[in-house]
C-alpha cells in the first residue's frame, strides 16, 4: 500500500511536510467547521450534479460532490515526468485516430488486429477520409492515472484509461482550488502551488486554434444536452468562463452546409462546437434518429469542413477498453519512442487464453465492460461476495468479448477528512490534456477520492469525492 | 444572444415578479381578513384573489369551500398550482439555472438562494406562524433580485429582456388587481363616491389596494386628500411616476423593447408604443366613462398581444 503522505516507515514525505505541520497545529473542531462552510457555499453557488435514475422532482435530484479538505500534493519533478508522458500518449492517440480514418498503416503493419478496429462499435465509417484541422481528433483528453505501491515501498504511476470522448470533471478541479483558497488562504502563502485558474483560457485558445480553414475570428460555442444532464453545471461553467454561448441542439440549425444558431438578432454562424454530447446524439439524420439533443445535418456540415467538432466524431475507437492494451505499441509505432507512462497489464477476455486465466482468478481481478463508464457494470474481485462473483461469472461467460480484466492495483491512499477524523482513502488523478495547434495543460488535474473505507471506486456517481490537487513548484 | 437564452431570462423575471405580486395580494387579503367585516365580504376577497389569477376553476378541482386557510395554502405552497409562490420561485430558479452563465454570480446566487431559503422557511413553519412575515420576505427577495440585476448586470440585451419580463408581468398583474378590487365592491363606486367621502369599510378596502402596491403613502403625498376611488384608479393606471402603475410599466416596456429591436420586431414595437401613448394621453374620467372593467379588459388583451409579439419576434424563432 502506497500512501501519498507517509512512507512505509511512517515518516511524512518531504513534499507533505509543511502541510503536515500546519495540520497538527489546527484545533480539531476547525476542520469540521470548514467542511460545513464549504458545503454551504457549494450549495448556494449551485455546484451540483444530477443523479441518473433519480426521478424525484425538486431539490433532491441535485447533489453536491463531496469535497475533501486535505489536498493531494504532487512534487514538481514527478509532475514534469508525468506531463511528458501525457503529451507523448495523447499525441500518439491523435496520430492513431488520424491513421485509422485514413491510411490504416497500423493495421496493415499488423500492430493491432484489424477486426479490433473495423468491427468496433466505436469506429465511425462516416469519418473515413475526413480531414480535421491540424489532424487533431481528441482536443480535450482526460487521462486517468493511479499510483500503485511496489514491493520495495516505492510507487509507480499507471494509466488506467484514456477518456477521449467527452471527459468531465475539470470544473471541479477549478472550483476545488477556489474553495481551498477561500477556506485556507494561509496555506497558499506557505506553499508554492502551481496555478490552474487559466484552464478556460487554454481551452478557448485550443478551440480557436482548430477553427475551419479561412475563419480568423471563429465563433465558438459549448453544446450541452441541457440542464438535466449530470454535468450541466460544468457545461455552463466553461461556457461562462470562456465567454461563449452555451447552446442546446434546438438552438442550432444547418443551412446550405453551414451551422447557425438562432439569436435574438437572427441567425449567427457557428465555427467551432465544443460538444458535451455523445456521438450518437449529435445528428438525428446520421445517428440516432430519435435524438432531440443534436442538430439535423450537423454531420454533413462537419464532413464538408465548415464546422469543427471538439472532440471529433469517432474518438471512442481509441479510448475503448479493448484498444487500451495497444496504446504502448502505438507510441512506439507512431513516435518511435518508449512509452513514458505505464499501462496496467490487461487481459482481453476475447482471447481464449486470457479468458481462461481471468475465470480462474476472478476474486483477485477487476473486470470491466469494454464500453462501460462511470464505475457501472464492473466487478472488483477482492471487494465482492461469492454470490456477486458467481453472478458476474455468468455474465462474463455469456459474452466474453464485452470484458477486459486487470489485476487489482492497490491504488495509493491520501489522508482524507472523514467522520472518524483524518484517515487514508484511495485516490486517482485525471489530468486534462488540451490538443490544438499545440498541446497544453495546467499542472495537476482532478483528484478523485473513494470516501468509503477500503473502496477503490472513485466515481462521483458511486459515492466518490474530489480533492484539490497541488503541484508544488520547485 | 441566443433566443432560448432571452426566453429564459424573460421568464425568470416574469416568475419572480409574479411571486412578488401574489405575495402582495395575499398579504393584503390576509390583513383585511383580520378586520371586523361580514363573512360574505371576507369570502368575496378570497374569491377575488382566485379570480384575479384565473384560478377559480383550478382551485375548485382540488378544494371545495373557499376558506382563507385553503386559498392561502393553494396560492403559497401548492406544488400543483403553477401560479403558487412556491411554483413561481421554482420556475424563476429553473429558468435562471438554464442560463446561469449569462447572469452575474450575484444574480444567480440570489435567485438560487431565494428558492432554497423559501423551502427552508416553509419547513420551519413560518407560513403557519406568521404569514405576513413570509409575504414580506418574498417581496424583499424580489426587491433584492431587481436590485442585484440593476446593480451588477452589464446593461446589454440580457438586462433588457429581464426588464421586459418584469414590466410586462407587472403591467398584467397590476391591471388584474385593479380590475378585481374595483369589481369587488357591489355598489357603483364611481357614482357619488367621487364627491362624498367613502364609508369606513370602503376606506379599508381602498387603502388595502393601495398598500398592496406600496402606494398608500404615495397617494397621500400626491393627492393630499381623503381616499377616493377615482383617484386610486388614476394613481394606479395613469401616474407615470408611480412605479407600479400601468403607465410606468408601459413606459419601461417600450424603452427596453427599443433597445433590443431587430429586423422583424417593428410591429410589436408599434403596438407597445401605441398602448403607451394611449395611456399617456388618457384622462381618468374618460376611462370611467367607458367603464373601468371594459378598459382594463382591453388593456390586458393588448398586453397579452404584445407579449406574444415579443415571443414571436425574439424568443421562439420559427424553425
Amino acid at each position: 500500500m502506497f500512501d501519498e503522505m507517509k512512507g512505509a516507515d511512517g515518516a511524512v514525505r518531504d513534499h507533505y511536510r509543511t502541510y503536515d505541520r500546519w495540520l497538527a497545529q489546527q484545533a480539531p473542531a476547525m476542520m469540521g467547521a470548514r467542511r460545513e462552510e464549504a458545503e454551504m457555499i457549494f450549495r448556494r453557488v449551485g455546484i451540483t450534479f444530477a443523479v441518473y435514475g433519480d426521478k424525484d422532482a425538486g431539490e433532491g435530484t441535485e447533489r453536491l460532490i463531496p469535497f475533501d479538505l486535505i489536498p493531494r500534493v504532487i512534487p514538481s519533478q514527478e509532475w514534469r515526468e508525468m506531463e511528458k508522458g501525457l503529451r507523448q500518449r495523447v499525441l500518439a492517440l491523435n496520430r492513431f485516430l488520424h491513421d485509422v480514418y485514413h491510411g490504416q498503416e497500423i493495421l496493415k503493419a499488423g500492430v493491432i488486429p484489424a477486426d479490433q478496429i473495423i468491427r468496433n462499435a466505436q469506429f465511425r465509417p462516416e469519418m473515413i477520409g475526413v480531414d480535421v484541422p491540424h489532424e487533431v481528433y481528441s482536443h480535450i483528453s482526460g487521462v486517468d492515472i493511479v499510483r500503485a505501491g511496489n514491493a520495495d515501498g516505492s510507487g509507480t504511476y499507471y494509466v488506467l484509461e484514456d477518456n477521449l470522448r467527452v471527459p468531465s470533471g475539470v470544473s471541479y478541479m477549478l472550483e476545488d482550488r477556489k474553495m481551498m483558497m477561500r477556506l485556507f488562504p494561509e496555506l497558499f502563502s506557505h506553499h508554492r502551488v502551481a496555478p490552474v485558474e487559466h484552464y478556460p483560457d487554454l481551452l478557448l485558445d485550443t478551440l480557436r486554434s482548430v477553427s475551419p480553414n479561412g475563419v480568423n475570428e471563429p465563433t465558438v460555442v459549448v453544446l450541452t444536452p441541457g440542464m438535466y444532464n449530470s454535468a450541466y453545471f460544468e457545461h455552463a461553467f466553461l461556457a461562462q468562463q470562456m465567454g461563449v454561448e452555451l447552446v442546446e441542439g434546438q438552438d442550432l440549425f444547418v443551412k446550405e452546409g453551414f451551422v447557425y444558431m438562432r439569436t435574438t438578432q437572427g441567425p449567427k454562424r457557428v465555427d467551432v462546437i465544443y460538444r458535451r454530447l455523445d456521438d450518437d446524439f449529435l445528428d438525428p439524420l446520421a445517428f440516432r434518429p430519435n435524438s432531440t439533443l443534436g442538430c439535423a445535418g450537423l454531420l454533413s456540415a462537419y464532413r464538408s469542413g465548415n464546422v469543427t467538432l471538439a472532440n471529433a466524431i469517432g474518438t471512442g475507437v481509441a479510448d475503448d477498453k479493448s484498444i487500451y492494451p495497444y496504446v504502448p505499441k502505438m507510441i512506439e509505432f507512431y513516435l518511435g519512442e518508449k512509452p513514458i507512462l505505464s499501462n496496467v497489464p490487461t487481459y482481453l477476455c476475447r482471447e481464449p487464453e486470457d479468458l481462461k486465466y481471468v475465470l480462474a482468478h476472478l476474486p483477485a481481478l477487476v473486470v470491466k465492460e469494454v464500453h462501460g463508464a462511470g464505475g457501472y457494470g464492473m466487478l472488483v474481485g477482492p471487494a465482492s461476495t461469492k454470490a456477486e462473483i458467481a453472478a458476474f461469472r455468468a455474465q462474463l461467460e455469456a459474452n466474453p468479448t464485452n470484458y477486459i480484466a486487470q489485476p487489482t492495483l492497490s491504488l495509493s491512499t491520501c489522508p482524507t477528512f472523514v467522520e472518524s477524523g483524518v484517515a487514508p482513502r484511495h485516490i486517482d488523478l485525471r489530468p486534462f490534456v488540451l490538443s490544438g495547434k499545440t498541446v497544453q495543460m495546467v499542472p495537476g488535474g482532478l483528484t478523485r477520492v473513494a470516501l468509503k473505507e477500503g473502496s477503490l471506486v472513485v466515481n462521483s456517481s458511486q459515492g466518490g469525492g474530489t480533492k484539490d490537487t497541488w503541484v508544488l513548484e520547485a | 444572444m441566443l433566443s432560448r437564452t432571452a426566453d429564459h431570462l424573460f421568464w425568470m423575471a416574469r416568475y419572480m415578479e409574479r411571486a412578488e405580486n401574489t405575495a402582495r395580494m395575499l398579504d393584503v387579503n390576509y390583513q383585511n381578513s383580520m378586520l371586523t367585516q361580514s363573512a360574505d365580504r371576507a369570502e368575496l376577497g378570497w374569491r377575488g384573489m382566485l379570480g384575479i389569477s384565473e384560478l377559480t376553476q383550478a382551485y375548485h378541482q382540488r378544494y371545495d369551500a373557499v376558506t382563507p386557510e385553503k386559498v392561502m395554502h393553494f396560492m403559497v405552497r401548492d406544488e400543483q398550482n403553477l401560479s403558487s409562490i412556491l411554483a413561481c420561485l421554482r420556475a424563476a430558479r429553473e429558468n435562471a439555472r438554464a442560463v446561469r452563465g449569462k447572469l452575474t454570480t450575484e444574480l444567480w446566487e440570489t435567485t438560487n438562494q431565494t428558492w432554497l431559503e423559501f423551502n427552508r422557511l416553509l419547513r420551519d413553519g413560518l407560513f403557519e406562524r406568521d404569514p405576513s412575515a413570509l409575504f414580506e420576505w418574498v417581496k424583499f427577495r424580489s426587491h433584492l433580485s431587481r436590485g442585484v440585476t440593476v446593480g451588477t448586470m452589464l446593461q446589454d440585451e440580457a438586462t433588457h429582456f429581464i426588464r421586459i419580463g418584469t414590466f410586462l408581468e407587472r403591467a398584467d398583474n397590476t391591471a388584474r388587481l385593479i380590475d378585481v378590487k374595483f369589481h369587488a365592491l357591489a355598489h357603483d363606486v364611481f357614482g357619488e363616491a367621487e364627491v362624498k367621502e367613502t364609508t369606513v369599510v370602503d376606506f379599508y378596502h381602498w387603502s388595502a389596494i393601495l398598500r398592496s402596491v406600496s402606494a398608500f403613502e404615495i397617494y397621500r403625498k400626491v393627492y393630499r386628500n381623503v381616499i377616493m376611488p377615482a383617484k386610486v384608479a388614476e394613481l394606479l393606471i395613469l401616474r407615470p411616476d408611480m412605479p407600479r402603475s400601468l403607465a410606468a410599466c408601459m413606459s419601461e416596456l417600450v424603452t427596453n423593447l427599443k433597445l433590443v429591436a431587430n429586423d422583424v420586431s417593428s410591429e410589436t414595437e408599434r403596438r407597445a408604443g401605441r398602448l403607451n401613448a394611449d395611456i399617456q394621453y388618457t384622462r381618468i374620467d374618460e376611462i370611467l366613462a367607458t367603464g373601468l372593467h371594459a378598459y382594463l379588459t382591453t388593456f390586458l388583451d393588448r398586453v397579452n398581444d404584445i407579449g406574444m409579439g415579443i415571443s414571436r419576434d425574439f424568443l421562439v424563432v420559427a424553425r
